[in-house]
């Protein structure tokens, strides 16, 4: 065997370096030292992200194969892996005071360690060159994650959460597996490029039945409609930093992977099988997403249906099906990493210090926390998409390269989308009403909130202003996507 | 070239008016006021350095063999990606006239930011309210100007022309609680706002069947064997002018569609530049503080349209129609501008006028500018003109704030004979009028005499009206010179101190500018500036006749203007009840605001607003409304689906996977 393989693997092997050291933390560091844990995590998580980020900068990572085609690294799946790295290393670092909370004591290492895991799994994910690897990634980024969504045990809903996310997740692996089995039975393989290439004969209904089941499968991980009925109750339910962790780092790794199985297994069916059932998809999506989103009065839930709309509006990067897409797709990831957690930032801020979570009590918090309300405004900005935040940029992107596909179908989809964002516009002005116009009598006292918290708050919203000026990080994407391996799947 | 030094006179500007935005209300007055001087003090130096480099370094990226200047881009970014080759991209361009440029924006604005931390307060030394803000917007507009001339491509030059009207806008309005500020800088946003419609329109246009925003690309050719130099080519502008030609595209009222886009972009530069009939928000505008007015509103803002025409000027020459139209609106502006400054009492109002003026000759003498008239003499001259006038207009400007400062009227009937009281602005506003008016061996009198001799190769008629303007400067300047310092003694109301001059930070300015003015006139400019790079020997070109002439016609305006305003006596009033309506008319501008008044107010109110404003009322409003109606019961209608109930979430799921697979089939098998 040849060893040097596992050099491509270097970023997961980092990361179980990392989940080795914490665990280790976690069992045989002295009982009075444990609070360091989360800290410890987030800087080692830090330095991973930091060593990804280099050997990506210095050109080192290239495109390889390993472990007899099972598994592909290379610059653009580099590029999205510290893409989320980011994002999880925001998520640890907001999650620090709630872990250091009197309640989750005994529970601490376990979230970081489930969560590394959870992170592992994602890794394969988008990685997999082979269904088997896959599913191994995939059910390595369900099924722990239906332990976090528990870890607040002595809340009610947390355990209900948690009950419907397993077994719904369960029932999707089934659908899931079961179109694979379809797709085996077809083409004799589970490799990615010989599924592609036994796929180029006749349509029949099986095939058909089979990528219905795929997408299905990797749409509840989307949480795409109506394969998303799950998400409002499971975000409600579990502890806010899982749900951000869920929210952003789970969809944005699922929708890559989604990419990369629909271009590279799939790509020859586009435009006769996959391209109308995800046009229906993101449609319902992003309609059925803003008119709940409409009726919410808790922030969590509310965030919830905003995140399965924003899932329909990355779709649009998969559905234009060429190398824009792509890179907007990514920036798409990377812009709605910051905004989510900015909000959830804020939601946790004010959770750990009140409890409060409901719209109701963020009535005057412009007057009580100036600067929380201050963050909450950007992010609401940045996802509605108003210039010149990051959101309205990304938007912008993903619309061109859906409409660069050229088909006039599409641009009647962009255009429902366009409409879309009007009422998302809505709800998300709403939650700025309450803080900056409404009035209330008690609204959520002025407190301090924590280093962590502020720390990540400032690393969030610098984001959402930053990274809609510097073009540069899309225009790095752009030239990363003309020359990935699933440009050769876009040109038929 | 590095790219720091570049990006870095970018980046001070927007970094103060970040920083003294938002942090300014925490620091002292005084401490915004030296760190906004400093940080402009560091521009200035940084731009002094590339320019430097750029004219004298003999780079080969800078100069060719031949001597030739070359346009060099230092960076250009993509900023938004609209397709793989629809891209909007920011960059920095330096070229002749925009490393001209770069050391007038910032030097005015040194200046200005310098002279501000005098002026800005009153004879108490108490700082204004609002000082912090007041730097902050002076960084925006710096920030917003430099921005605006390294300009790589049309459209990044369209965003930070609008930027340099926004913060115009912020500086006109900056006592808001005036309201004839308020609606002065209202007016000044409106009026430009409407040419830039036309720009836009011209934008679109022209890249729309040029297929470019990009300058190089519009007017260059890529010099050989090195990376991102241009060399300026008439034959890439013919090129683009074929190919716009050899569009199907028809005709529009009987001009062409370059003709129609050039047109168009001249019509954005006329807002900006305020010629005629565009020019009304420029006098209005004095309503600002007298040291923006030095800086925006006579050095750099309103020459913004001068060098679009510049930098556009290849494609120019390719159509004459263009070309010839901007000589008209030009002279027509000069000599109206200079009529009406005539008859000012307010001494900003003349000053602005005459700003006006001063602009148009720049736009005429590009409009007869044609490389077999001097070899393209009138470029050259009229890149050097709004060199010399950004130097000795902002002088003006600046003297006046010192006598309004001083005074505390803006009207030159409570000032008279102030010579003996401030000796020092007296001085330096005598050479500004020396040099405006055009006397040797101040500098007007080098940049005028060129555009002259241009206009001179190029038609009698023109050199004539040209030079009567000039004669019309020489007059209303020194009319307001005498009217100011002499005419009698200065009376010092009851109770008041005797005006004097101004703290050092207000009359160094004032002695630095007048000794530029005094020298920069023996400049080699042409040497430097020239319209398609090749150096220029402007004395070859020299026409004795011609500066004779203008020195003659300049002395007969100033000796008029002596004998009239020079001591006290009846010569004007007799001369104002021998022709009383061309007084009247000169006196109301020619009535150009109220005739503004009756269209908008009278016509365009009455015939379009009215149904649009129902049409909005009703039918967008309506629209929107049951809109969001529907939006609202549509919600509400599917809300059973989220029941909570676990069997409900998987059936609906093997549904959608089995519908998802079902309807697909059924539609292709």
């Amino acid at each position: 065997m040849d060893y040097s393989q596992f050099l491509a693997m270097k970023q997961e092997i980092g990361l179980l370096v990392v989940f080795l050291l914490v665990f280790l933390y976690d069992t045989f560091m002295p009982k009075s030292t444990q609070k360091g844990l989360p800290a410890f995590t987030a800087i080692l998580t830090l330095a991973l992200a930091l060593c990804g980020f280099c050997s990506y900068c210095l050109g080192t990572e290239s495109t390889t194969v390993a472990f007899a085609g099972m598994y592909e690294t290379s610059p653009i799946i580099a590029a999205i892996k510290n893409i989320l790295n980011i994002g999880v290393v925001i998520v640890l670092i907001q999650s620090i005071k709630w872990a250091n909370s009197d309640a989750m004591s005994m529970r601490r290492g376990e979230f970081y360690e489930l969560l590394l895991v959870t992170l592992f799994g994602m890794y394969l994910m988008i990685s997999a060159r082979h269904f088997l690897l896959f599913i191994i990634g995939l059910e390595g980024a369900s099924l722990p994650l239906a332990a976090m969504v528990a870890l607040d045990k002595n809340r009610y809903e947390s355990h209900e959460a948690a009950v419907k996310y397993i077994l719904t997740a369960v029932f999707s692996s089934a659908i899931f597996m079961m179109g694979l089995s379809f797709v085996y039975g077809l083409t004799g393989s589970l490799y990615f490029e010989n599924i592609y290439f036994a796929l180029t004969g006749e349509l029949n209904t099986m095939l058909i039945v089979a990528v219905a089941f795929v997408i299905a499968g990797i749409g509840f991980k989307l949480s795409l409609v109506p394969f998303h009925l799950w998400t409002a109750d499971v975000y409600q339910g579990a502890p806010t930093s899982v749900t951000s962790y869920l929210s952003v780092i789970s969809k944005g790794a699922a929708a890559f992977a989604f990419l990369v199985v629909l271009a590279q297994v799939f790509g020859a069916l586009y435009s006769d099988v996959w391209e109308w059932m995800l046009y229906a998809l993101i449609i319902l999506t992003i309609t059925v997403g803003n008119l709940f989103a409409i009726r919410q009065r808790n922030m969590k839930r509310f965030l919830a249906f905003s995140s399965i709309s924003q899932a329909g509006y990355i779709m649009l990067g998969v559905i234009a099906f060429n190398t824009m897409g792509v890179a907007a797709l990514m920036y798409y990831i990377l812009v709605y990493i910051f905004s989510n957690l900015a909000a959830f930032g804020v939601i946790g801020a004010i959770e750990n210090a009140s409890g409060r979570v409901s719209m109701d009590d963020y009535r005057g918090l412009n007057r009580t926390n100036p600067r929380l309300a201050f963050a909450m405004m950007l992010a609401m900005f940045s996802l509605a998409g108003i210039p010149p935040f990051a959101g309205f940029f990304s938007k912008f992107f993903i619309f061109t390269s859906a409409i660069n596909q050229g088909s006039v179908a599409i641009y009647v989809l962009v255009l429902i989308a366009l409409i879309n964002t009007i009422v998302s516009l809505y709800y998300y002005l709403l939650v700025v009403k309450a803080m900056y116009i409404a009035d209330d009598e008690c609204p959520v006292a002025n407190f301090k909130s924590s280093c962590s918290e502020r720390l990540g708050l400032w690393i969030t919203v610098g984001g959402i202003i930053l990274l809609g000026i510097a073009s540069c990080c899309y225009s790095s994407l752009l030239d990363l996507s003309d020359i990935s391996t699933m440009q050769m799947y876009f040109i038929n | 070239m590095d790219v720091t030094i570049p990006i870095l006179i970018l980046a001070i500007p927007l970094f103060m008016f970040v920083f003294l935005g938002l942090l300014g209300m925490k620091m002292t007055h005084k401490l915004a006021g030296i760190l906004g001087t400093a940080g402009m003090g560091t521009v200035m130096v940084l731009a002094y350095t590339t320019a430097f480099t750029y004219f004298f370094s003999g780079a080969p990226e800078f100069i060719n063999a031949a001597g030739e200047r070359l346009q060099y881009v230092v960076f250009d970014q993509t900023w938004l990606a609209f397709t793989q080759n629809l891209v909007i991209k920011l960059g920095f361009l330096l070229d002749p006239i925009s490393a001209m440029m770069l050391v007038v924006i910032t030097t005015i604005s040194f200046m200005v930011h310098l002279y501000s931390l005098g002026y800005m307060r009153d004879h108490h030394g108490v700082y204004e309210h609002g000082f912090q803000r007041f730097y902050a917007f002076l960084s925006l507009f710096s920030f917003s100007m430099l921005g605006l001339v390294v300009a790589t491509n049309i459209f990044q030059m369209y965003i930070f022309w609008e930027l340099v009207g926004a913060s115009s806008y912020l500086l006109i309005g900056f006592y808001y609680t005036k309201p004839s500020a308020v609606s002065a800088s209202k007016k000044a946003f409106i009026v430009t706002r409407f040419a830039d419609l036309g720009f836009l329109i011209g934008i679109l246009v022209l890249s729309y069947y040029g297929g470019t925003f990009n300058f190089t690309d519009l007017t260059s050719v890529p010099a050989d064997g090195i990376a991102n130099v241009y060399q300026v080519s008439e034959g890439t502008a013919a090129s683009i002018r074929d190919l716009i030609a050899s569009n199907p595209a028809p005709t529009f009222l009987g001009g062409s569609v370059l003709t129609w886009a050039l047109v168009l972009i001249f019509m954005g530069g006329m807002g900006k530049s305020a010629m005629m009939p565009l020019h009304i928000w420029l006098p209005d505008a004095m309503e600002g503080p007298t040291p923006v007015s030095a800086l925006i509103h006579a050095a750099t803002m309103v020459v913004a349209g001068v060098y679009l025409v510049a930098r556009l000027f290849p494609l120019y020459l390719m159509e004459e129609t263009a070309l010839v139209i901007i000589t008209v609106v030009g002279a027509l502006t000069a000599f109206y501008a200079a009529m009406v400054a005539c008859t000012q009492i307010d001494i900003k109002r003349v000053l602005a006028f005459s700003t006006i003026s001063q602009i148009a000759f720049m736009m005429v003498s590009l409009g007869v500018a044609r490389p077999e008239i001097h070899h393209g003499l009138g470029y050259m001259a009229s890149m050097f003109h709004l060199f010399t006038h950004a130097m000795f207009k902002a002088l003006l400007f600046l003297g006046a704030g010192a006598l309004i400062h001083a005074i505390g009227s803006n009207d030159y009937t409570a000032m008279h004979g102030l010579r003996k009281h401030m000796p020092i602005t007296h001085i330096t506003f005598l050479i500004g009028c020396l040099a405006i008016a055009g006397i040797i061996p101040f500098s007007g009198f080098f940049s005028k005499d060129e555009i002259l001799s241009s206009c001179m190769g190029y038609d009698w008629v023109a050199y004539l009206w040209m030079s009567m303007v000039a004669g019309l400067t020489a007059f209303y300047m020194f009319r307001l010179y005498f009217l100011i310092f002499w005419w009698k003694e200065h009376k010092v109301p009851e109770g008041h101190h005797a005006p004097h001059d101004q703290p050092w930070t207000m009359s160094l300015p004032l002695i630095i500018l007048a000794v530029v003015s005094c020298v920069s006139g023996f400049i080699p400019f042409g040497k430097l500036v020239s319209w398609n790079g090749h150096p220029y020997d402007f004395m070859a070109h020299f026409d004795w006749g011609v500066a004779a002439v203008s020195l003659v016609v300049a002395l007969a305006g100033i000796g008029l203007a002596a004998k009239m305003y020079m001591h006290e006596n009846t010569l004007p009033e007799k001369f104002r009840n021998a022709v009383p309506a061309l007084w009247d008319w000169c006196h109301h501008r020619f009535y150009w605001d109220e005739l503004y008044m009756f269209i908008t107010h009278k016509i365009i109110f009455n015939s379009i607003c009215r149904p649009l404003a129902w049409f909005d009322r009703h039918i967008i409003d309506g629209t929107m409304d049951s809109f969001a109606t529907v939006t609202n019961k549509a919600s509400d209608a599917i809300k059973p689906l989220q029941s909570g109930q676990i069997q409900m979430y998987v059936w609906w799921y093997l549904i959608g996977a089995l519908a998802l697979g079902a309807v697909t089939v059924i539609c292709l098998i």
